[in-house]
């Protein structure tokens, strides 16, 4: 029973991730109708980028500020250099765009900082707590995510920058009509999701240590989740996100081992969307003639 | 010439606009003015242009001609920069955020203007409208056809535009929602001062409430004048009136 709790627990702390990265890939997806392949590159490159921070005696809460900082702003000026041109193209031609953009960080990831695995710090240290059964960083970085995913729905809920971001997505032609910079709104929400996807690779990096394919297993399970939830609604795709770290810990745990549990969760998926198409909670518009 | 200097100018001038989708050109230089509040109506069949024209208007596709708001050239600035300027534009099929609560469409309207300013306009708004406060909550696409016509007049209203531009705000709409409607329209012109642009096929209707009226036929404007001598035409009446 307590190793049982112990599964679960740490589930729940990469659900975080996986949940936080499903929200990055949700918001660009609402956006732009595409799936960003290289959300999880930009958060790879991102934790490079405090890593070094940090190693130049930055102190792990300035550099987590400052990493955070860098890749909103960095975030947006991919949507503007790159994506902007690319309003109206091909379908083959946007994937095409964010194929690039993955192998494009990934190679310069290698490049700049090498290909061997790091160590990355953990401002959480201590022993285990609850009893000894989730690590102090477990904890902390579900406490992190959870506080991001809380800030981010307030956000889009509750501001009028965030409502904004929201019709511009929705509805560029209409948003226009009142007013809002569509252009801006689409390029913010890119730096958004870059920002999301970067603290999740800070929170991932302490356990799965870093290095420039840091980050491709934590994509597949995120859009696993996204998909599973329903890619249309952000608050299912972080459900998703959290199901699959739980579904992923207690299937390697207790059913079919460390080798399958991807395999596993990718069938469950299946099973869904065989079933439900739009995902758990995909949205369907309630719409009147 | 002096006279000419002091004469203010027109709400919206248009002169000599092209526009079209593609290589196919729709409209074929259209030359009118919008006066100073009132309601002007651009009339014609389906098909004939009427809603290009108010997307030439306003940037939504490429255009080729001169438009000032008063005075000042608009043509080739961006939509928003437009919306921004004061161009209310209610678009075809409404433009209505269906995925959004009715309160977040409204909270859009304003979206432009400081905090607090729109509190007011709110309230007018709801003057009009009354019902769109008690269904603030519900998403939009929920509303029946003449409670999204309202909502979307009221969010470009939020814009405190100077030249409101609707395209068939009739369109589906029972004659009875219509007609409120219509009246609306009518106080909101002589209240707040709103010059505006009525895109209408329904020419009856629209000669009844306007003050002007164009007759637009593939691209050109074929006539123009006073509704009430509009209204007496024989041939708009033979074409569009039926009587
Ligand atoms: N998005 C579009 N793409 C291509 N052609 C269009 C588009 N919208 C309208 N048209 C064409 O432009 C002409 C004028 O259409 P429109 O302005 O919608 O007329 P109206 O509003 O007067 O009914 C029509 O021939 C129509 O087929
Ligand atoms: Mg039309």
């Amino acid at each position: 029973m307590d190793e049982f709790l112990h599964q679960v627990l740490s589930g729940v702390a990469s659900g975080g991730i996986y949940a936080s990265v499903a929200l990055a890939l949700v918001m660009i997806f609402q956006a732009t109708h595409h799936v960003n392949f290289a959300q999880g590159e930009m958060a790879m490159f991102s934790t490079f980028i405090a890593l070094a921070l940090i190693e130049a005696g930055v102190p792990y809460w300035g550099a987590f500020a400052i990493t955070v900082l860098l890749s909103l702003i960095l975030g947006a000026a991919i949507q503007r250099v790159l994506l902007t041109p690319m309003a109206g193209s091909p379908v083959l031609a946007s994937v095409g765009v964010f194929i690039g953009l993955l192998l494009i960080f990934n190679s310069i990831a290698g490049w700049l900082f090498g290909y061997t695995l790091k160590p990355f710090p953990t401002p959480f240290e201590g022993p285990p707590v609850l009893g000894g059964f989730v690590t102090r960083h477990d904890l902390g970085s579900t406490a992190v995510t959870l506080a991001v995913l809380g800030g981010v729905y307030g956000f889009f809920r509750f501001t009028n920058l965030g409502l904004a971001m929201r019709a511009a997505a929705y509805n560029p032609v209409s948003s226009r009509l009142m007013g809002i910079r569509v252009g801006r709104m689409l390029a913010l929400g890119w730096g958004l999701a870059a920002a999301i996807g970067a603290i999740a690779g800070m929170m991932v990096a302490p356990v799965v240590f870093l290095d420039p394919n840091m980050m491709s297993g934590v994509l597949l399970y995120a859009f696993a989740g996204a998909l599973l939830g329903g890619i249309s609604n952000p608050l299912g795709a972080v459900f998703g996100g959290f199901a699959i770290g739980v579904i992923e810990n207690l299937a390697g745990a207790y059913l079919v081992g460390p080798e399958l549990k991807l395999t596993l969760a990718l069938a469950i998926i299946v099973a869904v969307l065989t079933v439900r198409p739009a995902g758990l909670f995909g949205r369907t518009v309630v719409s009147r003639v | 010439m002096l006279e000419m200097l002091l004469r203010p100018a027109p709400m919206l001038r248009v002169a000599g606009l092209h526009a079209g989708y593609g290589d196919v050109e729709v409209l074929h230089g259209l030359d009118f003015t919008v006066g100073w509040g009132g309601i002007t109506a651009l009339l014609g069949a389906n098909g004939a242009g009427k809603t290009t024209t108010l997307r030439a208007l306003c940037g939504m596709i490429r255009a080729a001609g001169r438009v000032q708001l008063e005075g000042a050239d608009i043509a080739g600035l961006a939509t928003e920069d437009i919306a921004r300027r004061g161009v209310g534009h209610v678009p075809d099929g409404r433009g209505t955020l269906m995925e959004l609560t009715v309160e977040e469409n409204l909270r859009l309207g304003a979206y432009t203007r400081r905090r607090g300013e729109e509190a007011a306009d709110l309230r007018r708004v709801f003057g009009y409208f009354p019902r769109l406060r008690q269904r603030l909550r519900q998403q939009a696409g929920t509303l029946s056809g003449g409670e999204q016509q309202m909502l979307a007049i009221g969010r470009a209203l939020l814009l405190r535009p100077k030249l409101l531009l609707l395209d068939e705000p009739s369109f589906g709409l029972a004659p009875l929602v219509v007609r409120e409607i219509f009246g609306i329209m009518r106080r909101i012109s002589a209240d707040d001062g709103v010059s505006i642009l009525l895109v209408e096929q329904n020419a009856g209707l629209a000669l009844e409430l306007a003050d002007t009226a164009f007759l637009l036929e593939t691209g050109r404007i074929v006539t123009a004048g006073p509704a009430a001598e509009l209204r007496e035409n024989a041939a708009i009446r033979r074409s569009y009136l039926g009587y």
